[in-house]
């Protein structure tokens, strides 16, 4: 070091400093502007993330009380619990989100799984990336919907072509999400994880799905949701239950008040699955807290 | 170092001639008070080391002058331009090197020109239309110092900027700041672990301790300085023992 510092040339400081010196007199000095993230009360955050739908429920409320709305255009929030209360009363509800709830919950149970050993395959290795990505690419583009035909020629009306349909459709959001979240391991730890001896179904188990998990309840987030699209299409034949049956239900006697509720349903079904993913985020990924997968 | 030294020994704050000042600035976190009625002036186009062990404040102070932090008490002054180098260069991997340097000024004609410049500077004018990860470690921080320098700063602010970067490189990049620094005379706040750097390189060193400033000493030795000469061995150790290290063991004989 001695040596390097001793032979640098240098100019003299004096020479070059006094007139930038005197330049820079005349500098005015000012607070800096604030650029830091400013801290919100949890408080405020709460009452925001509640204040939106609140407000557009007291609208509805309002419009329908007032008579601006139409019933036959949007029953009034009053009919909608009414007719809730009416399938309540019958039992029907809790049947139908039951039957619905086992249809998603094995659909995409049998979906994720396949989409996730596929998506790792692909993500770790370039000979899985070549057997699998290209047709699991063509596989993304086809609408699931556009398989019903060929599903209910199989399957005939009955649970399994429901199930099936599921969970043909959580596999494509699966494999890329778990893809892409797999590719997205930082290479530096696998490589030392490898160094250390690490292999194999090991290897994936304590380095990379632990890695890719922020990913993979992304992954997991969209498939529930295209699992009540699923849903819908499944529940129109062979079946008298399920919330799916009950929108072609309402289609079929346009009772404007069941049509809301199914609505109304599916959104407390998606608050219900963010609300469950992000306790799973928590518990699974407590090294990221606060921070959530969206 | 001559006459400016003498100058700049007195930068007072009724003159305004300063390029930074903070005055009684505190700021914890939680129960951790990492500045603790903190005072500094920094004269413009002096060159400030700031040393200390981890965790007293260093880098806190240099988000402090980038507005990335409030202050709990007290008031911070900086002028109009003040750019940051840090310890990652920073580079945004989407764009070109040129544009790297561009970042955040309008793509003029002019404003090219003068990144080209800058990017002329630091010797990387062949990498303008690289992209930032086929750069070398060295290589991208002349970029970030590029950056930094391109908008004529009056107060630059140096967060370890060489401390990810291999001894012999190190070396270099300590040349290059030295004849940026002549050409340009920005005041430069630098943060850093390395004690020989500080000396090499600053006009005055700041230690700080526990939130407070333990040693604030002026380096009048000229350039080019050896570590053996006889009063930066001395300002060496009187460091070292500041940071409860015996710098016996590693003195060089002179």
């Amino acid at each position: 070091m001695t040596a390097a510092l001793d032979a640098t040339p240098r100019t003299d400081r004096a020479d070059a400093g006094e007139p930038a010196d005197a330049d820079r007199t005349a500098v005015t000095l000012a607070r800096p502007r604030f650029l830091g993230s400013r801290k919100r009360s949890r408080t405020l955050s709460v009452t925001l993330r509640f204040a939106v739908p609140i407000a557009l429920l007291t609208v509805w409320q309002v419009a329908s009380s007032a008579g601006w709305l139409d019933p036959q255009i949007l029953s009034s929030p009053g009919s909608v619990v009414q007719a809730a209360e009416e399938l309540w009363e019958s039992g029907q509800l809790t049947d139908f989100l039951a039957a619905s709830g086992r249809r998603a919950a094995i659909g995409v149970t049998l979906g994720v799984a396949v989409g996730l050993v596929l998506g790792i395959l692909s993500g770790i290795s370039a000979l899985g990336e070549d057997l699998i990505d290209p047709t699991m690419q063509m596989y993304r583009a086809v609408p699931f919907l556009a398989l019903v035909p060929l599903l209910l020629s199989w399957f005939g009306v009955g649970e399994g072509f429901k199930i099936v349909l599921i969970a043909v459709s959580a596999v494509a959001p699966m494999y890329a999400y778990t893809y892409l979240g797999v590719r997205g391991v930082d290479r530096k730890v696998v490589e030392a994880a490898r160094g250390y001896g690490l292999s194999g179904a090991r290897l994936v188990a304590q380095v990379i799905l632990p890695s890719a998990l922020p990913n993979i309840l992304m992954a997991l987030r969209i498939c529930l949701s295209v699992s009540l699209t699923g849903l819908i299409a499944a529940e129109q034949i062979g079946t008298t239950t399920g919330i799916g049956y009950l929108v072609s239900l309402s289609q079929q006697y346009f009772r404007n008040d069941y049509m809301v509720l199914c609505i109304v349903l599916y959104a407390v079904i998606g608050v219900l699955i963010d609300l469950g993913i992000r306790v799973v985020e928590r518990l699974a990924m407590p090294w990221r807290s606060g921070v959530a997968a969206r | 170092m001559s006459a400016p030294t003498t100058t700049r020994t007195t930068p007072s704050a009724t003159t305004g001639r300063a390029a930074a000042r903070l005055t009684a600035v505190s700021k914890a976190y939680g129960d951790t008070r990492v500045l603790d009625a903190i005072d500094l002036t920094i004269a413009p186009g002096e060159f400030v080391a700031v040393l200390g062990p981890s965790g007293t404040g260093k880098t806190t102070l240099l988000r402090l002058l980038n507005g990335f932090e409030k202050p709990d008490a007290g008031e911070i002054l900086v002028p109009p331009r003040v750019t940051t180098v840090y310890q990652e260069p920073r580079l945004v991997p989407a764009h070109r090197v040129l544009r790297n340097v561009l970042l955040g000024q309008r793509r003029t004609k002019g404003n090219k020109s003068a990144a080209l410049a800058a990017l002329t500077e630091v010797g990387l004018e062949r990498h303008a239309r690289s992209w930032p990860a086929t750069l070398s470690g060295g290589e991208a921080q002349r970029v970030a110092l590029a950056r930094a320098l391109v908008r004529d700063p009056q107060l630059l602010l140096l967060d370890e900027p060489f401390a990810a970067l291999d001894a012999l490189t190190r070396l270099r990049m300590h040349d290059l700041l030295d004849r940026l620094r002549e050409r340009h005379r920005p005041a430069i706040l630098l943060v850093t672990h390395d004690i020989d750097e500080a000396i090499r390189l600053a006009d005055r060193i700041v230690m700080l301790r526990s939130g407070s400033v333990a040693i604030d000493v002026r380096i009048d030795v000229e350039h080019p300085r050896t570590i053996t000469d006889p009063r930066v061995v001395d300002l060496r150790e009187r460091l070292l023992g500041e940071l409860g290290i015996d710098p016996n063991p590693t003195k060089e004989n002179p």
